[in-house]
């Protein structure tokens, strides 16, 4: 009583009463307790706490069980007080009964015999009024896991799915799977209770029903046909965690039902460089060909769309899956923004969400390449999800954004975080691998990381390039001596047995320096990890190979070392060169092959994503996180060549079931009619069909007409807010739109032709597209759906029992629906519309970039202020025979070459026959360096291609000329230059400028003073114009009325620099540059720029 | 589905464990505490752990590992989400989600896990059910329920879980009827050397304190809805109403709560209210460094900056700093090696700077990497995204409720690279 009345105070010191007597009870060893423990300090206290619930106070017992349950919690025996708490499961506290049903439920197991003297108890409970109780004793009864009572349990669960109560029926969904772990022989008693509670109607039910299902009979997959467009239906009304459970098994199932909306030959087109323009030509394709949804796929698909805003992230991942899986691939890019949402979420959400993109964007650049930016790597990230940041980043790579992809790479170089550093660099090498054009670039970046101070970076540096050079060893020589050279420094074994490797294997290429590479590993052999050993009896003996008169005596020298060597398996392979290479007697027939051995060509690694096969396991699941199949893991079937026969799936007759246990919401209270449009409302439909509610339901269809008159004075009048009316209002309003809705017949027919004109699908399917998303006109909910994709006979007994006035108004707002809803429903494929792909390549910066020697000058180049979008014809379809070809300059740095200027072709075939083998000619007519593209073998009718090209133009705007061929034609073409396209933007303080300017003076400086037309004064409108003549960077000025920009010539590399000083109305226009003929040709084009107005 | 959870502490201690099905014994643990091990830092342990038979899925919040066993196939981020959920629910009942407030109001967590899963399935996860279930402790109720016996468990089964709105209980009765919106937008950006935005996006939240009496319905709408292309809403939001209409039309839950989050990504329209001027660097002999930072505003839309913090995580070696801080004060952290300026609030006519050498450990190679730095500030009365709010009305109930609407932008992962 005494320690009662201090735990009373609060519930802290009793806690704190509470751990000193644990900690006796933790010097007392566990099993001391569980044999009885009679004379430990432990049984004391079990005693103490057996007299309290013992005694006839309640609020005794309650604090007993309380520190029980503290016992529980922290994992410590109390199963010998079983006799005592269960004599208290039938207490009227309601508190106190909870506690004990927890600890009932926890120590049943080991405690059979006694635990049975409660279930009289739950069995009376099963009974009573009140609905909570009903079910918190089924809940309870079935978790104990006692197998006497299964057949109890069996009729109790049986009893309970026929509840009045929706939440007594959702606890008895859950007993389902409880009793099915506990006796699996219930199985087919179980699959009659799951059939039937699938049938239920209430939102509340069907989550619960959906797992016992997924639990006990998966492979049922009859037993959804007939609920599946129901459950569809009231999948947005479905808690959350029902919707993730029910979404899979929908996904499931649709694999097996349905046929493929996925083309043959387009699964892979994404896969390819024109991903990001197909989407148009898809769709056209997509509808000239026979292939028609089943339209319950297309209501799956409809219905589950809204759910990704859905703020629970797996539900989100539920639908994205979804669609992944099911979806036609015009339709996958809605499910990107979503995802790309949740990367804002926890951490651990980051990482399952990070993992399913990086299997999607194996699949599907195209998806993520827009939001490419959102996969930057910030150092305040987890390890795992900058890893994951990475591999995605590497998946996204592709010719047009290489560039700023290494750009963001190298600050990733240059991490804290030496892990990530040298995983960025492994990165680096996968897009020198996939991406030829940058391999050449890369490598040179890679060997200026050669000399960085850390020694993970370089020795995985080492190690990539030893990868890279594989591929093409012969023509870098010079990046084996170079290795060679930086051998002393670098103490990473692992780099070191790559740099000998690399000897060893091109010690032809570097016939002097290999050698003495070995003489100095002669030296210190001793001291070397073992690899190292390993790879220096490897080298010796290809140089005892190729180069035996200077390397003989060293090679002898080392496999002596290596006979005698701590490790046995160096010694091993010293005895297996020596025989191998060394002539002897006793040597076999092998070594005359010791050459071609040793010396063999060897493949060159293969650098691919870790994610590459993860996407035989359903996305989203355990199974694709692992990448190994976890227990209980349902294969996702191929789709079916034929679809099963549809019209398992139609129901005949709805049954009205009233939900007697549930409050009537909604009839009753004006404020929730509203709240319909959001569910399917079985109850308005029974009533509808009942017939006997036309005054309910003309107030539902005038609220609809109500809500659609809003929509349209909204759309015409935007700034005017929406509102719903109140009660009062609402009535005058409806009479308004009565007759508004008479005047506008006409509108109302137009737009009716509008909606199907933009739909081309069959009829049945539109119709149940309007009734799944119609958004106010809840009342067809359902009925429609099983009305109207069925045979006339329901429909006909529909409309009779309509009430008259209301079916004209709402099939109008239906038809409206459709037409809304089309649109939308076709918007969000256009946004995967071709971004124009303005990254091409700067290589050039990101090199200089790469070295991490803190030369960096104050001249930087810089990314362009402003890219110009309009193109240039190069060839017209009428001059090309069909094959037409435009350019534009894409004012970055050319990865081609340093002196070149980087262009943009776009060649498209207007012709009616596929065009094959576009290129450039060998032959250029002028002088210009041209990097042509590379050949393109075919060009459909009515496509097009992008690729890009460099052009030298050595500074001078001479046009090039060259030849663009076909396999037929050739076409002579040119491209004039700009002035301003031949420079590049850089930046630079304002003090270098004026430093470099006053440097530039005299022949070097050219000006000239222009009256400004009023709207060019602005500083925007100034620098607007001068950055979209040239391709200029701006220099940040600290004088308001003087405006500069930088830029170098592309082939010299020149500075530009140009500056504007303001003096109202005039302006004086200063070009400082060396290259004085650009000088004067770009302050003409300036100054038609500034004085002209216009934009 | 969840099998068992298990609550352990940064020190490896293991406090709490509750099981939904079989008892799991806790040596299961050891896997967790293994990979742990590996991580070193604990935000870097793997969400998803293997082991023979189980799989173990584990936040970490608060200081807190919660590790849940799966023994089949299940969804990893339903797991992840439902673990985010109990946390949340702690906080929302003890006030903060710690070892201390866990293991203090054990019954009460005991109580409420047991109604959030059925057999390892999510049962009641909303806080309005919940608390009608299982009342919140308060200082008030313990005593009362010592002196008089009663319990903080409800008798009946709240009308929320039956109703189609599962979030709001029946019944609300409030003498003042408020209702209180929360703008708040996150600025989450990266810039680079030469101050260039490298990304840019804004994440919005819209946090509402609604206390209406009966069953309100709420429409609101903004002047320029069109800024919102990616928004996720709360369950009470009807979504249709939304695409159709662009209004926010919802029945409340009872209380706070976040009514939608949105993310605008276009980086147009994305304004960085400061720039930051920034040199740090190492020399090479001598051991020392400079630093030299300087903050001024951007595009603020007259608004003032404030909380503004500066915070750099440094090389190892950096041993200590003297610097001179113009305004605010900085902490050079040693341990952690993160230098910390609190500047407050800026003043555009006198920008605020900081000064000075940083001396790094003798013998050491300079340093390579170059450290990044992180901004925080606040900026009140201003949606940096220019949204806002139009209207909110009621419909449903008759009395006339005080409305009032808060902007806040704030920085996000807001980071300066160098």
């Amino acid at each position: 009583m005494l320690g009662m009345s201090a735990n009373s105070v609060s519930y802290n010191e009793q806690s704190s009463v509470e751990s000193g007597v644990d900690a006796a009870q933790e010097n007392s060893s566990i099993p001391a307790s569980s044999s009885g423990g009679l004379f430990s300090a432990d049984y004391k206290k079990n005693e103490d706490l057996k007299e309290m619930l013992e005694s006839s106070k309640e609020s005794l017992k309650l604090e007993a069980m309380k520190r029980i349950v503290g016992l529980i919690a922290k994992g410590k025996n109390a199963s010998e007080l079983f006799p005592a708490v269960v004599k208290n499961v039938a207490s009227k506290n309601i508190e106190l009964k909870k506690l004990v049903y927890v600890y009932l439920v926890r120590y049943a197991e080991e405690q059979q015999d006694l635990a049975l003297l409660s279930i009289s108890t739950f069995q009376r409970a099963l009974k009573d009024p009140n609905q909570l109780i009903r079910a918190s004793a089924l809940r309870v009864l079935s978790s104990i896991r006692v197998p006497i009572i299964v057949p109890i349990m069996m009729l109790s669960i049986k009893e309970a799915s026929t509840d009045l109560s929706p939440y007594v029926r959702k606890t008895a969904a859950h007993a389902i799977q409880k009793l099915y772990s506990l006796d699996p022989d219930q199985k087919e008693h179980l699959i009659e209770v799951i059939e039937k509670l699938l049938k239920d109607k209430s939102t509340l039910v069907a989550g619960s029903v959906v797992m016992a299902f997924e639990e006990v009979c998966p492979d049922r997959i009859d037993l959804i046909h007939k609920n599946y467009r129901k459950l569809c239906n009231l999948l947005v009304d479905v808690e959350e965690w029902g919707q993730v459970v029910i979404i899979h098994m929908l996904t499931r199932y649709a694999r097996t039902q349905f046929v493929s909306p996925w083309r043959e030959d387009a699964v892979f087109d994404e896969n390819s460089e024109k991903a990001f323009y197909d989407s148009e030509e898809e769709r056209r394709v997509e509808q000239s060909k026979p292939y028609i949804m089943d339209p319950d796929h297309r209501l799956l698909l409809r219905n589950t769309k809204p759910l990704l805003q859905s703020r629970n992230t797996a539900v989100v991942m539920a639908v994205s899956q979804l669609y992944w899986h099911l979806a036609p691939t015009h339709e996958l890019s809605i499910i990107t923004k979503s995802l790309v949402r949740l990367l804002r979420s926890h951490r651990e959400v980051q990482y399952i969400v990070l993992q399913n993109i990086a299997t999607m964007s194996i699949q599907r650049k195209g998806m993520f390449e827009p939001f490419m930016k959102s996969f930057y790597v910030r150092s305040t990230d987890a390890t795992h999800i900058k890893t994951l940041k990475l591999e995605i980043l590497t998946n996204l790579a592709n010719e047009a954004n290489i560039s700023t992809i290494l750009r963001e790479f190298q600050t990733y170089v240059k991490s804290q975080d030496k892990a990530f550093a040298a995983a960025t660099i492994q990165a680096i090498g996968r897009c020198a691998t996939n991406i030829s054009e940058v391999t050449d670039t890369c490598l040179n970046g890679l060997v200026l990381l050669l000399s960085n101070r850390d020694e993970t970076v370089v020795a995985e540096s080492v190690v990539v390039i030893k990868k890279l050079l594989q591929t093409q060893p012969s023509q870098h020589s010079d990046i084996i001596k170079h290795m060679a050279k930086l051998f002393d420094n670098i103490t990473v074994s692992m780099a070191r047995a790559s740099i000998l490797w690399l000897m060893g294997e091109y010690c032809e290429h570097v016939p002097k320096i290999a050698p003495d590479v070995l003489r100095k590993m002669a030296k210190t052999f001793t001291s070397e990890e073992d690899i190292v050993k390993l790879q220096t009896v490897n080298l010796a003996a290809k140089l005892y190979l190729t180069n035996s008169k200077q390397t003989k005596l060293l090679t002898q020298y080392i496999l002596n070392l290596g006979k005698y060597d701590q490790s046995y398996d160096i010694r091993d392979r010293t005895r297996f060169i020596r025989q191998l290479i060394v002539p002897n007697e006793k040597s076999g027939a092998l070594s005359k092959y010791a050459r071609r051995i040793l010396m063999a060509p060897k493949p060159a690694p293969v650098l691919q994503s870790a994610f590459k096969d993860r996407d035989r396991f359903q996305l989203g699941t355990l199974s694709h996180s692992l990448n190994s199949q976890a227990n209980g893991y349902l294969e996702l079937s191929d789709w079916p060549a034929v679809a099963p026969d549809q019209s398992v799936r139609i129901v005949e007759v709805v049954e009205p079931v009233k939900e007697a246990g549930a409050p009537v919401f909604g009839k009753s209270k004006p404020g929730k009619s509203d709240e319909k449009f959001y569910s399917d409302s079985e109850e308005e439909e029974e009533e509808e069909e009942e017939g006997s509610s036309s005054e309910d339901s003309s107030s539902s269809s005038s609220e609809e007409s109500e809500s659609e008159s809003e929509s349209e004075e909204n759309s015409d009048d935007s700034n005017k807010s929406s509102s719903s009316q109140s009660d009062s209002e609402k009535k005058k309003k409806t009479l308004k739109n009565k007759k508004l809705q008479q005047q506008k017949p006409d509108s109302k027919d137009r737009k009716q032709k509008n909606g199907s004109a933009v739909k081309g699908e069959s009829r049945s399917e539109s119709e149940s597209a309007s009734e799944s998303s119609s958004s106010e006109s809840s009342s067809e909910s359902g009925s429609e759906l099983d009305s109207d994709s069925d045979s006339g006979t329901d429909q006909k007994k529909n409309t009779r029992s309509k009430p008259v006035q209301s079916k004209p108004v709402t099939t109008q707002v239906e038809k409206k629906e459709v037409s809304l809803l089309d649109l939308d429903d076709f918007s969000p494929a256009a946004v995967t519309t071709p971004k124009s792909s303005i990254l091409s390549p700067s290589l050039l910066s990101d090199l200089q970039g790469l070295s991490i020697s803190p030369t960096a000058s104050a001249l930087q180049a810089s990314s362009p202020v402003f890219v110009p979008e309009t193109s240039r014809e190069l060839l017209h379809r009428m001059t090309g025979k069909g094959l037409s070809a435009q350019y534009r300059f894409t004012r970055q740095p050319c990865i081609y070459g340093n002196s070149m200027v980087s262009l943009q072709l776009t060649l498209s075939n207007s012709s009616d026959q596929a065009l094959e083998n576009i290129h450039i000619s060998e032959k250029s007519s002028t002088g210009q360096n041209i990097h042509r593209f590379n050949a393109i073998e075919r060009l459909e009718p009515q496509a097009s291609v992008t690729v890009s090209m460099g052009v030298d133009f050595n500074d001078s705007t001479q046009a090039a000329n060259f030849q663009l061929c076909t396999k037929e034609d050739e076409f002579s073409v040119s491209i004039q230059p700009a002035v301003g396209e031949l420079l590049l933007p850089i930046t630079m303080s304002e003090a270098d400028f004026t430093k470099e300017q006053s440097k530039l003076v005299g022949m070097n400086e050219s000006s000239a003073t222009i009256t400004m037309t009023p709207e060019n004064v602005s500083s925007q409108s100034v620098n607007r114009k001068v950055v979209s003549v040239a391709n200029l960077g701006v220099i940040p000025s600290s004088q308001e009325n003087i405006h500069r920009f930088a830029g170098k010539t592309v082939s010299s590399g020149c500075l530009v620099l140009v500056s504007v000083a303001l003096k109202d109305p005039d302006a004086v226009i200063t070009i400082n540059t060396e290259n004085t003929v650009m000088a004067s040709m770009l302050l003409r084009q300036f100054k038609t720029a500034l004085t002209n107005s216009g934009p | 589905m969840i099998h068992s959870l298990f609550l352990i502490n940064n020190a490896g201690d293991l406090f709490l464990e509750k099981h939904w099905k079989s008892v799991i014994s806790r040596s299961i643990c050891d896997y967790f505490f293994e990979a742990r091990e590996k991580a070193v830092e604990p935000d870097n342990v793997p969400p998803v752990i293997r082991s023979p038979h189980h799989y173990l899925i584990n936040i970490y919040r608060e200081k807190i590992f919660f590790v849940s066993v799966i023994q089949t196939e299940v969804p990893p981020l339903f797991v992840i989400e439902f673990l985010h959920r109990v946390a949340e629910t702690f906080q929302d009942y003890f006030g903060e989600c710690s070892e201390t407030t866990i293991k203090d109001n054990v019954v009460i967590v005991y109580e409420l896990l047991e109604e959030m899963l059925d057999n390892g399935f999510p049962l009641a996860t909303e806080s309005n059910i919940l608390k009608e279930l299982i009342r919140p402790p308060t200082i008030l109720r313990s005593m009362v329920n010592t002196i008089t016996g009663s319990s903080n468990v409800g008798e009946t089964l709240p009308t929320g879980q039956l109703s189609s709105i599962p979030w709001r209980r029946a019944g609300v009765k409030y003498t003042n009827n408020e209702a209180y919106f929360d703008v708040v937008e996150e600025i989450d950006a990266i810039l680079d050397k030469s101050g260039t935005t490298v990304f840019a996006e804004i994440q919005g939240v819209i946090d509402a304190c609604v206390k209406l009496s009966g069953m309100p319905d709420l429409s609101l709408s903004f002047m320029n809805p069109r800024l919102l292309d990616d928004v996720s809403f709360h369950p009470c939001v009807r979504y249709k109403r939304w695409e159709s209409e662009r209004v926010i039309s919802f029945i409340p839950p009872d209380g706070n709560f976040q009514l939608m989050s949105y993310h605008i990504s276009a980086q147009n329209l994305v304004a960085i209210p400061i720039y930051v001027k920034q040199n740090i660097s190492f020399f090479e002999t001598g051991s020392s460094g400079r630093l030299d930072i300087t903050v001024g505003p951007k595009q603020t839309m007259g608004k003032t900056v404030e909380c503004l913090v500066v915070t750099v995580h440094m090389p190892k070696v950096v041993l200590s700093a003297n610097l001179n801080a113009t305004q605010g004060t900085y902490n050079y952290d040693p341990v952690t090696k993160i230098l910390l300026w609190d500047i407050g609030k800026l003043n555009p006519q006198k920008l605020p700077n900081l000064k000075g050498s940083l001396s790094l450990q003798s013998g050491a190679p300079k340093p390579e990497e170059s450290p990044s730095l992180n901004i925080d500030l606040k900026i009140q009365q201003l949606a940096i995204s220019g949204l806002k709010v139009n209207r909110l009305d009621m419909y449903g109930e008759k009395y006339k409720p005080f409305k009032g609407v808060k902007y806040v932008t704030k920085a996000g992962k807001f980071q300066v690279r160098t």
